[in-house]
C-alpha cells in the first residue's frame, strides 16, 4: 500500500508527518520504506539517518547524432514541440535541459543519423533507517526536470505488501502529480492559515482529478481559523489529526531530530493518526 | 529597472510574509510578480483591484479522430509518458501524461492525431497601494509552469517599464527545478530566505549552488532566527563563505503565523518592521 503525503503549499510538514509515521509503523514492526519524492529538496534523510547507504545514478534519452550522416534536412527541428535541437548544417545541437526525452526528433530524421544516449539527472539513494526501508532521489542542481526521476524513485514502491509512505513535493504541477500518482491514499497537510487553505484547496483538485481517495492533517491547528476545517468538511475530506503548535516540535525539527522519539505527546497523536490512516486506507475511497 | 527574485529552495521559510513586507515598507510604487504559480499566495496578503484573468496557452495535447484510427497501436508504442491507450472502444490519451511532444502523430500511417492547444492557466494584474501585481495559476496537474513564470515576468516587465517603476520584485516558487530557472534567469539579484533548520541549512546549499550555476548574485535573510541561534549563526556563516552576502535575522515569534492567519502582513510584530526596513535598504541601495 501507498500512501503519498502533500500539499499544495511548502513547509506546512509533510517531512515531519511522513518521517514520524515510517518511524512509528517500522518500530510497530510493519514492513515500512520511506520515499523521499521531493527530489528537488529532499530532507527525510536528515531525520532518518539511513545507514548501508547505496546509490544509483538516473539517466533520461538526449539525442545525439551517429557518426557523420547527417545531411541538413533540419526534420528534427521542425520535429521538436520544446526547441530542444537546431539543426546547423550538417550537424545538431541539443539543448539538453529542454530535451523531453519524446523521440520525435530521431523519428523524423530521413537519414536515421540520430542515436538516444543517456544523459544523467540526478541520483537515487537507498539504505535502511533500522529496519526500515529509505528511498530518496536527488535531482542534479541545475536540472530543470525532477519529474522523471520523481516516477523512478516511486515505482515499485508499497508493492510485495510493504506499507510505502511517499514524502512529496509541494505544489500541484507535475512534479507533485508524478508523486502521487498510484497511490492509494492521498493524506494532505495543511494549517489554518488563508496560504494553507488556498493551497489545500488546489491539492483537492489534484486529487480528485487524478481521483485518488483522500485524508487531511491539520499542522499547527491551534494558530489560525476554522475555515480550513469548514472547507475539509465540505470537501467531505476527514481530518484525521491536529497537531498542535508546540515550540518543542519546531526545535527538534530545526534541529533535525525526530520530534517522535523525544516528546510522548506527539508520539501519541501520529500513532492515532497511523492508526485511523489503515484502517481509511483499507476502507473504500 | 532591477529585477530582485526571492527564493529559498525549501517551502515554508516565509518568502512570501517577506515580499509582502518588503512592498509595505517601500516607499516607492513597485511591480511585484508571483511566481509560485503552483500556488500563489502573495493575492491573500497584498489587496487590491484585479483586471481581467487572462488565458495563458502553453503546449498541446494529442486528440485522436476515432473515424480515422484503425487501432494499429504504432502510436501507444511510440509514447515515451504512457500517455496514449488503444482500447477497444478506441485510443484514448491521458491528458495528464501527454506532453504534446507529437511522436505519436509521427508515425501515425493514417494521419489521425490532430493536437490542441493547451490553457496552462491564467494571468491576472492588480493594482493596490503598494503597486502592481502580477500573479497567475496554473491549471492543475499541468505542466509548463516555467512557461507561465516566465510570462508573469514578461507581463511585469512590460508594467514597469510603462510605468517607470525602479524595482520587480519576484516571489519565487519553491525547489531548485524549472519554474525556479524561470524566476531566476537574468535577474539582478537573488534573496534567498531561510530558516535555522537542518531541513533549512540543506537546501540553502542547493540554492547557493544553483546561483552558481547561473552565475547570480545573492544575499540571505535568515527567517525564524532564534529557533535555533546555532543554526542560525550557522546560516550566515555558509553564506558568507559561499560569497553571498547576509542581510539579517529575523525572529520566530508565534504572533508571525497568528498574523498570517488573519490574512495581515507580519511587520507589527516586534522586531519585524525595522529588519525589514534595514533590508529593503541594502536591497534596493
Amino acid at each position: 500500500m501507498r500512501i503519498a503525503v502533500a500539499s499544495g503549499k511548502g513547509g506546512t510538514g509533510k517531512t515531519l508527518l511522513a518521517t514520524s509515521l515510517a518511524r512509528i509503523w517500522s518500530d510497530d514492526g510493519l514492513e515500512v520504506e520511506y520515499i523521499d519524492a521531493d527530489v528537488e529538496e529532499p530532507n527525510g534523510h536528515l531525520f532518518l539517518k539511513p545507514q548501508q547507504v547505496a546509490s544509483r545514478r538516473i539517466s533520461v534519452p538526449v539525442p545525439a547524432l551517429k557518426g557523420e550522416s547527417c545531411s541538413g534536412h533540419g526534420k528534427c527541428q521542425e520535429a521538436c514541440a520544446f526547441h530542444a535541437i537546431l539543426s546547423l548544417g550538417d550537424s545538431v545541437m541539443v539543448f539538453n535541459e529542454l530535451c523531453h526525452g519524446c523521440g520525435a526528433c530521431s523519428i523524423s530524421c530521413p537519414d536515421g543519423a540520430l542515436l538516444e544516449k543517456q544523459r544523467e539527472i540526478g541520483t537515487i539513494r537507498h539504505g535502511f533507517s533500522l529496519a526500515m526501508r529509505f528511498r530518496e532521489g536527488l535531482l542534479d542542481v541545475g536540472e530543470a526536470r525532477s519529474a522523471p526521476l520523481i516516477e523512478e524513485v516511486v515505482r515499485g514502491s508499497g508493492g510485495d505488501g510493504r506499507l510505502a509512505v511517499i514524502d512529496c513535493p509541494p505544489g500541484t504541477a507535475c512534479s507533485a502529480v508524478a508523486a502521487v500518482e498510484g497511490a492509494d491514499l492521498l493524506l494532505l497537510v495543511t494549517e489554518p492559515t488563508p496560504f494553507g487553505l488556498h493551497d489545500l484547496l488546489l491539492a483537492v483538485e489534484m486529487g480528485r482529478a487524478l481521483n485518488l481517495p483522500m485524508a487531511a492533517v491539520v499542522n499547527r491547528a491551534d494558530l489560525g481559523s476554522r475555515a480550513v476545517w469548514h472547507a475539509l468538511e465540505k470537501e467531505k475530506i476527514p481530518v484525521l489529526a491536529g497537531i498542535p503548535f508546540r515550540r518543542e516540535i519546531a526545535e527538534a525539527y530545526s534541529a533535525s531530530r525526530m520530534t517522535v522519539e523525544e516528546s510522548p505527546e506527539f508520539r501519541g497523536m501520529v500513532a492515532a493518526l497511523g492508526d485511523s490512516l489503515l484502517d481509511n486506507a483499507g476502507g473504500e475511497p | 529597472m532591477r529585477e530582485i527574485a526571492v527564493v529559498s529552495g525549501k517551502g515554508g521559510t516565509g518568502k512570501t510574509s517577506i515580499v509582502s513586507s518588503l512592498a509595505e515598507v517601500s516607499d516607492t510604487k513597485l511591480v511585484l510578480a508571483d511566481c509560485d504559480v503552483d500556488a500563489a499566495n502573495l493575492p491573500l496578503l497584498l489587496s487590491g483591484i484585479d483586471g481581467p484573468a487572462e488565458p495563458f496557452f502553453a503546449g498541446e495535447t494529442a486528440c485522436v479522430d476515432d473515424t480515422l484510427c484503425t487501432g494499429c497501436g504504432a502510436c501507444e508504442d511510440v509514447c515515451r509518458f504512457g500517455a496514449v491507450r488503444v482500447t477497444d472502444a478506441g485510443t484514448r490519451i491521458d491528458s495528464f501524461h501527454c506532453e504534446g511532444c507529437h511522436a505519436c502523430s509521427l508515425v501515425c500511417p493514417e494521419e489521425a492525431i490532430s493536437f490542441q492547444e493547451d490553457q496552462a492557466g491564467t494571468l491576472t494584474v492588480r493594482e493596490g497601494p503598494y503597486g502592481t501585481l502580477v500573479h497567475a495559476a496554473l491549471g492543475i496537474a499541468r505542466d509548463n509552469s516555467g512557461k507561465l513564470v516566465a510570462q508573469v515576468r514578461k507581463e511585469a516587465r512590460a508594467v514597469a517599464e510603462r510605468e517607470a517603476r525602479p524595482v520587480i520584485l519576484i516571489d519565487g516558487p519553491p525547489g531548485i527545478g524549472c519554474p525556479v530557472h524561470a524566476a531566476l534567469s537574468n535577474v539582478d539579484h537573488v534573496l534567498m530566505v531561510t530558516e535555522p533548520s537542518g531541513s533549512g541549512l540543506h537546501d540553502l546549499e542547493r540554492i547557493l549552488d544553483l546561483c552558481e550555476h547561473f552565475s547570480l548574485g545573492a544575499s540571505c535573510l535568515v527567517n525564524k532566527a532564534d529557533l535555533n541561534p546555532a543554526l542560525a549563526e550557522e546560516a550566515m556563516a555558509l553564506v558568507t563563505r559561499r560569497g553571498a552576502s547576509c542581510l539579517g535575522m529575523l525572529p520566530f515569534d508565534p504572533d508571525v503565523p497568528r498574523a498570517l492567519s488573519r490574512g495581515e502582513c507580519p511587520l507589527s510584530v516586534p522586531g519585524f518592521r525595522d529588519r525589514i526596513e534595514e533590508a529593503w535598504a541594502t536591497l534596493t541601495r
